[in-house]
This record gives C-alpha cells, sequence and structure tokens, in this order.
C-alpha cells in the first residue's frame, strides 16, 4: 500500500471523485493550473480539464455562494478557501443560506457542497495564517464540521463529506499536511513516511461522518482532541507516563458523543484539547456534554488545555500554542485527585 | 506649502430626497428616453457599443397607449391577456392578504404594489426549467404560472398545509417546480446562487439560465458585486437583475447611489450590457428579458437589466410610508402604474373592454376570496399549525442525535 502525506491523501480524494462523479468540480483562488498554495490539488486540473478544477476571483463570499447555486442545481462542489483565516466572508452565505436551504424550503432545495479550507498554527502564520475557527462553525445548525488527523482519515472523510447531502466545511490541519507533527517545535519534524496512518489505498473509501478513533487505548484518563491536536495529545501521553485514552473526534458536527461517554465513563477522567481559544470554544460545549452524561462517573474537573483568549501571535507562536507539555500537567492535575 | 491645500472647508454629502411628507413630490430631475426610441442591438453586439444602454431607458407603450419602437416583442393579445389577469391576480391576493394581516390572521405581509410587471412578464418570457432567484416582491412569477392559491394562503398562515411545514416566514416561500428558488429575508444573499447555477446549468451542458433579482438597496451589498464579478468572468448563462423600486424600507434610492449613476451602470464596470427599462411597461420588460435570455442561451454572457419602477405601497405591514415619503407620490409617479398601463393597451389594440376587465376583476375576486376561505378552513396563524414535529425534520438529511434527543426532550 503506498504511503501518502495528508496533501497527497487529500489529492488522491479530490481525484478519485472528479473521475467517480461528473458533478463533482473544484474551484477556489489558485487552485487550478497552480495546484493551490499547499498544492492539494496539484495536477488535478491537467489530468481532469479547465472546468473540473479552475481558479476563482478572491471572492470567498462569491465562491461560496456560486457553489451554493451549482448544488441546488444538482452539482457537489468542493471550493476550496485558501485559508480558514479567510472564511469570513463567505460566513453569511454558510450560515443565512448552505446551513439552512433544505429547511426552509422544506426539502425543496439543499445545498451538498464541501468547503475545504487549511486551518491551524505552528506555521509562523501570524494572525491571518492560524487560526482554528471551529465552533463558529459547530454552533451553526445545518453544518457538519470535519477535520482530520492523518493521511489515511483525510481521504476517507474527505470522500464522505464530497458524498454527503449536507453542506460540510472540511477544515485541513496545515501542520499535518507533511508529517504528524506532534508539538515539539523543537525537535526535527517528522514525517508521514513510515507512519501506519499514512498507508493510503487507492481508490475510493469511506469513513462515515461521525465516528470518532479511539487512537490510544487507555485506562486513567480519556483526551479528546482533533486535527493537529491528535498528535500533540498522542506525544504528551507516551511523555506522560500515564494511561491515558486517546479519542480523535474525527468530525465534531455530527459528533460522536457515544465514544466520548464510554471513553470517559470507563476513565473518569477527561482532559479536552484544542488550538482555538478556550473561551466559547468547542471544548466548552465538550466540556457541557461529558458533564451532563459522564457527571456521576468523573473523578477530577474536566480540564481545557487550548490556545489562549487572545489573537494569534507571531513571535509568541510557542507561548500560545498548546503543546504537549500543557497537556501533561493537565494530565497529572486530573490524576492528582486519585 | 501644497499648491493643493484647501481653499474651504470639507462638506459631508448626505443623499437627502427631493420631497418628504408634506411637500410636493418632484421628478423633474429624473430623465426618460421616449417611448421606442432606444435602439435594439444584436444579442451578440460588442459591448463596446451598448454603453449608452445603461443611461436611457427602454419604453414600448407611449403615451396613447400603443407599442412602438425596435424593442416591441408583438405580442398577441392572448399573451397581453394572460399577462393582465397574472398582474390583476397578484394586486388582488395582495390587497386581500394585506388585510388578512390586519386582521391578525397572519404575522406579516409584503405587497408587490407596482411592481406586478415585472415578474409577470419575466415569468412568462422564461421556460419551465429555468429558474428564477426572486426578491420578494414577485408573487407575479408564480401567479403568471398558476401556482395554487390556496397554497401560497397556507403558507402564509403557517397552517397544517403549510408546502413550507411552518420553518418559514410569510411569503418566504419556495416553489422548485415552478422555477422559484426559496426566499429569505436576507436580502441579496441569493444573487450569487443565480450565477452559481447558471454555471452549473453550462458545466452540464444543459439549456436552462437563471434569473436573479436585487433591489436597489441591496446593490450596496458585496453579494451584488460578488456575483456580477463570477457571472462576468465565467460568462455565465444568466440574467441579473436590480428591481430600482425607488426605496428601501425608507431610504431613498439616493442612498444607495441613484444621485450619481444609474443601477444599469454598475454593469459597465464588468464589461457586460447594462439595460434601463420602464419596470411599469409589461412589454418592455418582457422584451428586455427576452433579448437577455437570447443572449444567455447563445453562450454570449450575462446582462444587467435595471427595472425602473415605484414601491407604490409600504416596505411591508410593518412599515408606515407616510412617515417618509409624500403619499401623493406613487399616484404621481410619471411612468404611471402597471397594471392601468397594459389595460390601456389592451384597450388600444382593440382586443379588451371594460366589461370583459370588469368581469376578469371581479372572477380575480371570487377566486381570491375562495382560496381565502380555503386556507381558513384549515386555520390562520396560531390556529392552525404543523405538527411540531416538523420544527426538528429538515435540519440535516438524516437527523443526527441532537436532534433525536431534543425531541424526545420535547415528548414528540
Amino acid at each position: 500500500m503506498p504511503t501518502m502525506t495528508m496533501l497527497q491523501a487529500l489529492n488522491s480524494a479530490l481525484a478519485e471523485k472528479l473521475a467517480n462523479d461528473p458533478d463533482v468540480l473544484i474551484f477556489g483562488q489558485d487552485v487550478g493550473y497552480f495546484g493551490g498554495v499547499f498544492r492539494v490539488t496539484d495536477g488535478l486540473q491537467s489530468r481532469f480539464g479547465l472546468e473540473r478544477c479552475f481558479d476563482a476571483p478572491i471572492s470567498e463570499g462569491g465562491i461560496v455562494a456560486a457553489a451554493i447555486g451549482m448544488a441546488a442545481y444538482g452539482l457537489r462542489p468542493v471550493p476550496e478557501i485558501q485559508f480558514a483565516d479567510y472564511i469570513l466572508p463567505a460566513f453569511d452565505q454558510l450560515v443565512s443560506e448552505a446551513a439552512r436551504l433544505r429547511y426552509r424550503s422544506a426539502g425543496e432545495f439543499w445545498a451538498p457542497l464541501t468547503v475545504r479550507s487549511p486551518y491551524g498554527g505552528g506555521i509562523f502564520g501570524g494572525q491571518t495564517h492560524s487560526q482554528s475557527p471551529e465552533a463558529i462553525f459547530a454552533h451553526i445548525t445545518g453544518l457538519k464540521t470535519v477535520i482530520p488527523s492523518t493521511p489515511f482519515d483525510a481521504k476517507g472523510l474527505l470522500i464522505s463529506a464530497i458524498e454527503d447531502d449536507d453542506p460540510v466545511i472540511f477544515l485541513e490541519p496545515k501542520r499535518l499536511y507533511n508529517g504528524p507533527f506532534d508539538g515539539r517545535h523543537d525537535r526535527p519534524v517528522p514525517t508521514w513516511q513510515g507512519n501506519p496512518a499514512a498507508e493510503v489505498p487507492e481508490g475510493l473509501y469511506r469513513i462515515p461522518l461521525g465516528t470518532a478513533a479511539r487512537v490510544r487505548e487507555g485506562e486513567a484518563a480519556t483526551v479528546l482532541a482533533y486535527g493537529t491536536m491528535v498528535h500533540v495529545a498522542r506525544a504528551a501521553i507516551e511523555e506522560s507516563g500515564i494511561d491515558a485514552e486517546l479519542i480523535d473526534l474525527r468530525s465534531i458536527v455530527p459528533l460522536d458523543i457515544d465514544t466520548i461517554v464510554a471513553s470517559v465513563k470507563k476513565t473518569g477522567r477527561c482532559v479536552i484539547l484544542h488550538e482555538a481559544s478556550r473561551f466559547g470554544g468547542f471544548g466548552g460545549e465538550l466540556s457541557a456534554l461529558v458533564q451532563e452524561r459522564c457527571f456521576y462517573h468523573l473523578e477530577a474537573p474536566i480540564e481545557r488545555v487550548c490556545g489562549w483568549d487572545t489573537p494569534y501571535p507571531h513571535a509568541f507562536e510557542w507561548d500560545y500554542f498548546p503543546g504537549p507539555d500543557r497537556l501533561i500537567k493537565a494530565l497529572r492535575r486530573v490524576m492528582r485527585n486519585d | 506649502m501644497s499648491i493643493l491645500s484647501n481653499s474651504e472647508a470639507l462638506r459631508l454629502h448626505i443623499p437627502n430626497p427631493v420631497a418628504r411628507p408634506g411637500e410636493i413630490p418632484s421628478f423633474s430631475h429624473l430623465r426618460f428616453s421616449d417611448a421606442g426610441e432606444i435602439a435594439k442591438p444584436s444579442i451578440d453586439a460588442d459591448e463596446s457599443g451598448l454603453r449608452h444602454l445603461p443611461y436611457g431607458l427602454i419604453r414600448i407603450l407611449d403615451d396613447q397607449n400603443a407599442a412602438v419602437g425596435p424593442w416591441n416583442p408583438y405580442l398577441d393579445s392572448e399573451a397581453l391577456i394572460a399577462g393582465l389577469t397574472a398582474m390583476m391576480r397578484t394586486r388582488a391576493f395582495d390587497d386581500r392578504l394585506f388585510r388578512a394581516h390586519r386582521q391578525g390572521k397572519t404575522s406579516f405581509y409584503m405587497k408587490c404594489t407596482g411592481e406586478e410587471a415585472i415578474a409577470v412578464a419575466q415569468s412568462m418570457v422564461l421556460g419551465a426549467d429555468d429558474m428564477c432567484f426572486p426578491t420578494y416582491r414577485m408573487l407575479g412569477w408564480l401567479m403568471a404560472r398558476g401556482y395554487p392559491l390556496d397554497k401560497l394562503i397556507n403558507q402564509i398562515f403557517s397552517n397544517a398545509a403549510d408546502p413550507l411545514r411552518g420553518r418559514q416566514l410569510p411569503i418566504l416561500y419556495s416553489a422548485r417546480d415552478y422555477g422559484f428558488y426559496s426566499l429569505s429575508g436576507n436580502v441579496g444573499s441569493r444573487f450569487g446562487h443565480a450565477v452559481g447555477w447558471a454555471m452549473a446549468s453550462a458545466y452540464r451542458r444543459g439549456k436552462a439560465i437563471a434569473l436573479g433579482m436585487i433591489g436597489e438597496g441591496t446593490t450596496a451589498e458585496g453579494d451584488f458585486h460578488e456575483a456580477l464579478t463570477f457571472a462576468a468572468v465565467y460568462r455565465a448563462p444568466v440574467i441579473l437583475c436590480v428591481t430600482n423600486n425607488q426605496w428601501a424600507i425608507s431610504s431613498f434610492s439616493g442612498i444607495a447611489g441613484a444621485e450619481t449613476t444609474t443601477f444599469a451602470a454598475k454593469a459597465l464596470a464588468y464589461g457586460i450590457p447594462g439595460l434601463r427599462v420602464d419596470g411599469n411597461d409589461f412589454l418592455a420588460v418582457w422584451a428586455a428579458t427576452a433579448w437577455a435570455a437570447e443572449r444567455a442561451r447563445h453562450n454570449c454572457g450575462p446582462t444587467l437589466i435595471e427595472l425602473f419602477t415605484y414601491r407604490a405601497d409600504g416596505h411591508s405591514t410593518s412599515d408606515d410610508p407616510t412617515r417618509y415619503r409624500p403619499v401623493e407620490e406613487a399616484s404621481l409617479w410619471p411612468l404611471g402604474d402597471p397594471v392601468d398601463r397594459l389595460t390601456q393597451h389592451l384597450y388600444a389594440t382593440g382586443a379588451w373592454d371594460a366589461e370583459k376587465h370588469d368581469a376578469l376583476s371581479d372572477a380575480i375576486e371570487v377566486e381570491v376570496r375562495a382560496a381565502i376561505k380555503t386556507g381558513e378552513a384549515v386555520g390562520t396563524l396560531g390556529v392552525s399549525k404543523p405538527p411540531v414535529s416538523e420544527m426538528f425534520e429538515g435540519v440535516f438529511k438524516e437527523p443526527d442525535w441532537r436532534v433525536i434527543e431534543q425531541r424526545r426532550e420535547l415528548g414528540i
């Protein structure tokens, strides 16, 4: 089985869908001839033709509006927003139109579009190339929000997202494009080469949206993470020596609540890890859900390890980034209450 | 010292309409072409030769109610009577349902009084497979295509038979089978959908085209410019229309930029044809829409049309236009009333007379009253509603656990 980076796996998913379904088309800034600033759409225009993968004006609102119109017609557009930081001009389209079209038209129209967008920090991108906006989408009724953490998952989830009949925000952890970055920025950057999760089959396969993955089994505590933070959590758990269970949510809407609850009931402790700012972040929702459903199993207060409540700072990237050391401290705090 | 230093203090210009309540309306600032004056270009004419069009006004019906000039579509009396019927039905329905709101039968209503020619003519020009992305003053589209009146009323009453299952504000219809896209209260956010829909039709090598509608006030939104950019860049088979009814709630068109240019002229910057059309002239709307549709169908690209009209009534049931504009303004509107003008034209052709007109008017009244009775028999707002379980349907194609749990929590 070939080993792929996440970039290659995403490219493979797009190529498979372009080959498999004539209603799939891709457009976005720089995605055509050039193949995207991160190369996710590399070679797709030359393989499948101008109309299947083409450049769009610098107009996020226009891109998503056009995609909704195409989707209402019956296509399955996969627009790219170059950075999740730039998705906000399209927010009205996503919230007021894509998310509600099926509901308000009583099923006469719906919008099966998949908006791909690289998100997250760790690349010295400053305030405008680093943010993690998943919580604002999770809050919107009618949108699905998917975040892979491995090449294998990225391909299977993206194929499922494209085939889904509801609008999907597909956030790609750009720090993982070329390797499973674990937050140890002062060490050599690992690559996907040799990583079992980078063994990506050719052809179509699907990972159902709303199914979490138990990445590491453990008895002492549950760590909930997604995207880049899955690898940070794995490294932190190994270094801590604490036998924590690691759940990769993979999609936050739909959310695999059963897997979360089963794990926390087993371990009695829960640490939530995400890169986005803490206040109002998706960790707050996870914390509430765990509290509501696992209260009598909890041995310690739920901990959240998140980005600070500041804009994403340039020079202070590694002071902001919730790396393994902060998670290790949180794990020790929840264990101290033994 | 700079030679460009200011010789006087700067002044901030805040546009203000010519007349406010209690003042005499004046339209002397408006410039209209004569009926028949504007030449009609071929559909594949180069855009560079069409740049005068946004500053003229395409009119066909002259002051003697005759159809004149090169844009005359030479409609037969059957089409004219069908158009008049749909316009009259629209107006009668609006009047009755506005009253139904005042009687407490629903929460909200919006009339399209004075703008009926636009939606009706466009609905008749475009085909069954084409898609209109309407504004909320396009009831005439549905009327021209025979949408059942009782279904409209059930939607307005949000009753048990509401086709939109109690989920949507009154009059924000959706009627896919009638080529009428789902409406929303967010003005402008569907303008780009029309372009995307048209791009999809071209991508599929289809035949259908799209019609996007927006109000003149909403041309200030980014949606308008984004849609025009995409339409122009990809030469989408779409007709993009600005209904300039002079008023955006209480803000006159000058607040959207009408003091300095026309809305049709916005096309110039995008390199696409812009037509400015008398929106109260059924034939002119028909002809301009047909011209733009032919362009779209022949891969000549998009057209921007400004439909110059007047919102003869309030913005909605929540509005009182006497607070911000002279009461007489509507009746003095220099381009008249679209229903009257088409009626007078039909009289002039000899195909219509007062007796037929009165009979039609009476028949429509009966039809509308009967439909209201049918809707009332199901129930008015609050008296009847779809099952509450409908609140939880259609959030996603398949409900996720949140919806299932919350529905259980509500006990349904």
